[in-house]
């Protein structure tokens, strides 16, 4: 049974019609990655699914709990959805510690001690225990994003979305981030990217899914959609990928 | 000219080498511009000036000896000033027509360089020699605003021997103002940030408390804080309500400016939570903090810190508002100024009260620029 079941979902932004119908499921401990051209919705269905964006018709449902439509709760929902953003949008103002540890203390109602003990455990898995009291501006974005990750994870969640995690990052970066995702795959988090890292989702993603007009125009394993797509478009678009030397 | 190159996207370019000589030519290695006159101009204003000091000085010296103020000192201290009054100007006024001459000569040689150079020195001595002319000429003639009519303007003004006299009164009467301003600084603090969050209620649960909020800082921005002070004052009593109509006359000061201040507030706490990008909200709502949490642990936080400038300035107004209580009869500083000034016809211990106004204001400007450095250095990379 699948964990996240998203059921025929259609959404406006004025006249650009971004979902018209589009159907996707992620099964539990399962990586799915998000690819199309900029604009397809991609980020805009990783925000629907944690609630920040309201869809108009059709139905998202997580672990058989419908979570959108009236009367959801959406702070409890985003209890169990973590999502990292492109910009890593850590609190400018907070240190490291205490950007993982707000949201366990105010939301799940941690105790200091347990919450700051959790994120020194998770600091140090990810080799940033010594920059628990450095604020964000003295990280690299690489760093930055790792602790974003960090900041998600503290909350326990079921499902991860990860919008873009490299897109803002300098080339070299890339990978300590990617690894982090890489060890959260292998350990079972179910996982739905957005992601231009052709090569990455090749190698994590359990299903590749191609969105374009508003709908998964064509999904695969990455083998049937990188070896060979069937679709018209995904072919066009994944050349592009090629001609920019990005697979 | 060259012709575009086929096949490369560039038009065509057109290089020095390209040129044909004699179409165009190179003019900044010509001669100077002669700047003996600049020079010139300056000496001579600077020796009316001196001329003007001089004279200023003079009188200044027989003014005071009317008041008794004279002596060897005295005289010492006018002589010392009119010396550095003549030496300030005058000294870059004829270096720059020493360089000028030095200029023209090295032109005459043909020495190209040097002769730019003296001629750049010149002109920037000149214009030294020009401004130091131009701040002394000001100051003679607040000088001469204090000593003209015998005195008449310092006597009104700065009357020293009622000024000390009458200090430590009004010093004792300005707590009245700092108790005011004090207690409304905190009120206005919580009441701005309190109307600031009721104007960004969300959703349309939100939009009557946005109408209400929006109506308050219309009404009190638009309400001349004098008339609010002078209705609160006296109507509250005239009103009979029961605990309100006891209040002292500072409460309802204190109540007066906290409404109108905290109309002023909310908008800059306004600015400052809008400051904040979204993605910001976005983010602490995504990991599962309400609306107030976020506003509380995340955007206010950093909503504060871009505005604490802005705050200031209404703290400051703030301040100064305080004297308007004189109004419905609170013994402020102000207030206590004005009793002495009639009592000795003699506008001394208002100056009093203007200068403690003023003086508080410097620290406090210092103190927030540090914090603000401070602050800065603890969350920002790269910043000294």
């Amino acid at each position: 049974m699948a964990l996240i079941e998203i059921r025929d979902i259609h959404k406006k932004f004025g006249e650009h019609q971004v979902f018209n119908g589009l159907n996707l499921e992620v099964e539990e401990h399962q990586v799915v990655c998000l690819i199309g051209p900029s604009g397809c919705g991609k980020s805009t269905l990783l925000r629907c699914i944690n609630g920040l964006e309201e869809i108009d018709a059709g139905e998202i449902r997580i672990h058989h709990e419908r979570v959108t439509g009236p009367g959801v709760d959406v702070d409890a929902l985003r209890r169990d959805v973590g999502i990292v953003f492109q910009a890593f949008n850590l609190f400018p103002h907070m240190t490291v510690l205490q950007n993982v540890v707000l949201a366990p203390m105010k939301v799940l109602r941690q105790e200091r001690g347990e919450a700051e003990h959790k994120a020194m455990a998770l600091l140090t898995r990810i080799g940033l225990e010594h920059k628990a009291h450095a604020y964000p501006d003295h990280l690299s974005g690489g760093q930055q994003q790792r602790v974003a990750i960090v900041r998600a994870l503290a909350m326990g969640p079921m499902v991860m979305l990860l919008d873009e995690i490299t897109s803002a990052l300098d080339p070299e970066l890339v990978s300590e981030v990617l690894n982090i995702v890489r060890d959260l795959a292998k350990e079972g988090m179910t996982m739905l990217l957005a992601t231009h890292e052709m090569g990455f989702a090749r190698e994590v993603a359990a299903k590749i899914c191609f969105l374009c007009e508003g709908t998964v125009h064509e999904e695969g394993t990455p083998q049937e959609i990188f070896g060979a797509p069937r679709k018209e478009r995904t072919r066009a678009f994944l050349k592009r990928i090629i001609d920019a030397g990005r697979l | 000219m060259t012709s575009a190159v086929p096949g490369k996207g560039l038009g065509p370019v057109e290089t020095g080498a390209s040129r044909a000589a004699g179409e165009r030519r190179f003019h900044a290695g010509g001669p100077p511009r002669n700047p003996s006159g600049l020079a010139l101009i300056s000496v001579m204003v600077g020796a009316f000036a001196t001329l003007a000091s001089w004279a200023t000085l003079l009188d200044l010296r027989t003014a005071l000896a009317t008041v008794g103020v004279a002596g060897l000192a005295i005289d010492a201290c006018l002589i010392a000033f009119g010396i550095i009054a003549v030496v300030m100007p005058l000294v870059p006024a004829i270096g720059a027509v020493a360089k000028a001459r030095r200029s023209s000569r090295s032109l005459t040689v043909g020495d190209l360089i040097t002769a730019r150079m003296e001629a750049a020195a010149s002109r920037k001595s000149s214009s030294v020699a020009l401004g130091l002319v131009a701040s002394q000429i000001l100051i003679l003639l607040a000088i001469l605003f204090l000593i003209a009519n015998d005195l008449a303007v310092s006597k009104t003004f700065f009357y020293l021997p009622l000024m000390r006299d009458s200090f430590l009164l009004i010093l004792k009467a300005f707590w009245i103002n700092i108790y005011i301003f004090m207690i409304a600084e905190i009120l206005v603090l919580v009441w701005g940030l309190a109307v600031a969050i009721a104007r960004l209620a969300p959703g349309p649960g939100g939009r009557p408390i946005r109408l209400i909020a929006t109506f308050y800082v219309d009404l009190f921005r638009g309400l001349p804080a004098i008339v609010n002070v002078y209705l609160i004052g006296f109507g509250i009593p005239l009103t009979g309500l029961p605990v309100l109509k006891d209040l002292s006359q500072e409460s309802f000061a204190i109540l007066a400016l906290t409404l109108t201040s905290g109309a002023y507030v909310a908008e800059v706490y306004r600015a400052g939570i809008e400051s904040i990008h979204w993605s910001q909200m976005a983010a602490a709502r995504s990991l599962g903090l309400s609306h107030l949490q976020a506003l509380r642990y995340v955007i206010v936080p950093q909503g504060v810190r871009q505005i604490i400038p802005p705050l200031l300035n209404s703290f400051i107004s703030l301040q100064k508002d305080t004297a308007l209580v004189n109004v419905i009869g609170s013994i402020d500083a102000f207030n206590q100024s004005i009793i002495i000034a009639s009592n000795h016809f003699n506008l001394s211990a208002v100056t009093t009260v203007a200068i403690i106004f003023f003086v508080i204001t410097i620290p406090q400007a210092r103190f927030v620029d540090r914090m603000i450095e401070r602050d800065r250095q603890r969350m920002r990379a790269g910043s000294k």
